[in-house]
């Protein structure tokens, strides 16, 4: 895996079913999935490894992935199967303003879901193949 | 990633503090996604104007209070408020005053105050070739596919970052490449469901379930894929899929013939679209089938000619549930005798926002009716309502008869 959002990071893996878009399908203040189509509603990602294929629908997932860290309900840290430049840019956001990281990977985590994994990835991964 | 004189100098802070945090984001950004370089845009639309969160409101205010100026003419989308219709907001007071301090910020970095979602529909909109900054996911699909204009999937944040360098990743459905079908997705249907409204809605949800982020080529529409009905299909594709861009053949501009959509080359996979999928898609994205409590259309805000089509389905009429119709400030003020016709039929009249954004619905007694696949797609979640998809006419005949009718897909 290489780090395009560089950091440690440590939680229980969940592996979404299906794409999520932040917007409209999860929810910052309670940290919980709530799209009605998702399989995987009312699930909470707060502090989770979450894994996901890609990104799906709206371009406000990036705002909706700050505030969740800003709250403090956000993800641990995510791992695509691509780059994703929206839920990338809502992570570094999140950086700039209250110093707080949410790690996105890309690759396989290699890692059962449910199990809990430690990623220790440093700056030095960032770009690499 | 090889970066000019120019990026250089103003990631070291020469063009000033704001522009730096912007360009250090465009950057990160792009070399995320692996660009080698950067481009110049002649135009933006920014979609961080809507409120998240105080996440966008210190992002927004860090950048302005910085001194921020966008670089190019640049648009904003719609906001969580009625700016022109206050006395529609139905929630929380603090978050409204939160709301309008973003405003404040976008406007005074230099963005136009358009709060449309369809900023393709002003009268300044991109033309084919035009390199562009864009956010909100279904003027993206509708700038790359129906203006031929090339836009990456912007996010909230870089939007206003790409405004105030004027520069972007070079990558993606900005290059030739990018722009390339990759998948078919064949229409075959009887040729009067071409006439059908909602067939372009499925055509649309259909895409995004099976395409994901891939560039498809569809084929089996004709000229009656106008460009309402395109702006349908983007919106819903691009909610249930992250679809930036898709061609129709003969009748987008860069697919004259699927050969042009494809570049020449082969497409990797074929998705047939048939009569019992698309019927399946209508149905799916009725949350039930109970009684009517409202009606809400114009998403993404209706454009002149559909403000025009309800106003003479409209015309003389009541409606006997709250019935509200979204668009543009700047279509509103063009529409002139069709949103008085709208207006005398009893229907609310909102700019400037979107009824799945804003409380402005009154908690309906029922489910909400509606012609959007994206409004379908999202009011279930966002505003905890059951949603019944129809035809326009259904949802003015329904608004008339105070009950669910369901003729065009009965």
């Amino acid at each position: 895996m290489r780090a395009i959002v560089p950091g440690p990071a440590a939680g229980e893996v969940v592996t979404l079913d299906e794409p999520l878009s932040l917007w409209g399908g999860y929810d910052p203040e309670s940290g919980l999935i709530v799209d009605r189509a998702h399989p995987q509603f009312g699930l909470s990602l707060s502090g989770k490894i979450v894994v996901m294929a890609h990104g799906r629908g709206s371009s406000s997932s990036s705002s909706v992935l700050a505030e969740s860290l800003r709250l403090g309900t956000g993800p641990a840290a995510l791992v695509l199967a691509e780059p994703d430049q929206i839920l990338v840019v809502g992570s570094l956001v999140a950086r700039l303003l209250y110093v707080k990281v949410c790690p996105i990977y890309v690759g396989d985590p290699g890692a059962v879901n449910g199990t809990y994994v430690e990623l220790n990835a440093g700056e030095e991964s960032l770009g690499e193949p | 990633m090889l970066l000019t004189e120019e990026d250089r100098a103003r990631l070291n802070g020469e063009a000033g503090e704001a522009t730096r945090i912007a360009m250090e984001l465009v950057v990160a950004a792009g070399e995320a996604v692996g660009a080698g370089s950067l481009l110049d845009i002649t135009g933006a639309h920014v979609d961080s104007c809507l409120y998240h969160g105080l996440a966008s409101l210190d992002f927004a205010e860090r950048l302005s209070g910085a001194g921020g100026a966008v670089t190019v003419p640049t648009t904003l989308n719609v906001t969580s408020l009625d700016l022109l219709h206050p006395e529609l907001y139905r929630g929380d007071e603090v978050i409204a005053a939160r709301a309008r301090k973003l405003i404040d910020a976008y406007v005074a970095m230099g963005c136009r105050p358009t709060w449309t979602c369809a900023p393709y529909q002003l009268v300044d909109r991109p033309r084919l070739g035009d390199q562009v900054a864009w956010g909100e996911s279904n003027a993206i699909v509708y700038a790359n596919s129906v203006l031929g204009a090339r836009t990456n999937r912007y996010g909230d944040f870089l939007d206003i970052c790409c405004a105030l360098t004027g520069r972007v990743p070079y990558v993606g459905l900005h290059t030739d490449e990018g722009r390339r079908a990759t998948v078919r997705v064949d229409v075959e249907v009887p040729d009067s469901w071409l006439d059908d409204d909602l067939l372009y809605v499925a055509v649309g949800h259909a895409l995004g379930k099976s395409v994901g982020t891939e560039v498809a080529v569809i084929t089996g529409l004709d000229d009656r894929a106008d460009e309402d009905r395109l702006k349908a299909l983007g919106a819903v594709a691009a909610s249930s899929g992250a679809v930036g861009m898709f061609h129709v053949e003969g009748v987008t501009p860069e697919a004259a013939t699927r050969g042009d959509a494809c570049q020449g080359r082969p497409v990797e996979r074929v998705v047939t679209l048939d009569p019992g999928t698309v019927r399946a898609v209508v149905t799916g994205l009725s949350s039930t089938t109970k009684g009517l409590g409202a009606v809400s259309v114009g998403t993404p805000h209706a454009s002149l000619a559909e403000l025009e089509s309800l106003a003479s389905l409209c015309s003389g009429r009541r409606t006997m549930v709250p019935f509200y119709v979204s668009t543009a400030r700047d279509i509103l003020a063009a529409a002139g005798a069709a949103a008085q016709d709208i207006e005398a039929f009893g229907a609310t009249i909102v700019t400037d926002t979107c009824t799945y954004l804003s409380p402005i619905l009154e908690p309906p007694d029922g489910a909400v009716m509606t012609n959007s696949g994206k409004w379908a797609y999202y009011a279930p979640a966002n505003l905890g309502v059951e949603v019944v998809l129809a035809s326009l006419s259904d949802c003015v005949e329904s608004a008339v008869g105070g009950e669910t009718v369901l003729e065009s897909w009965a």
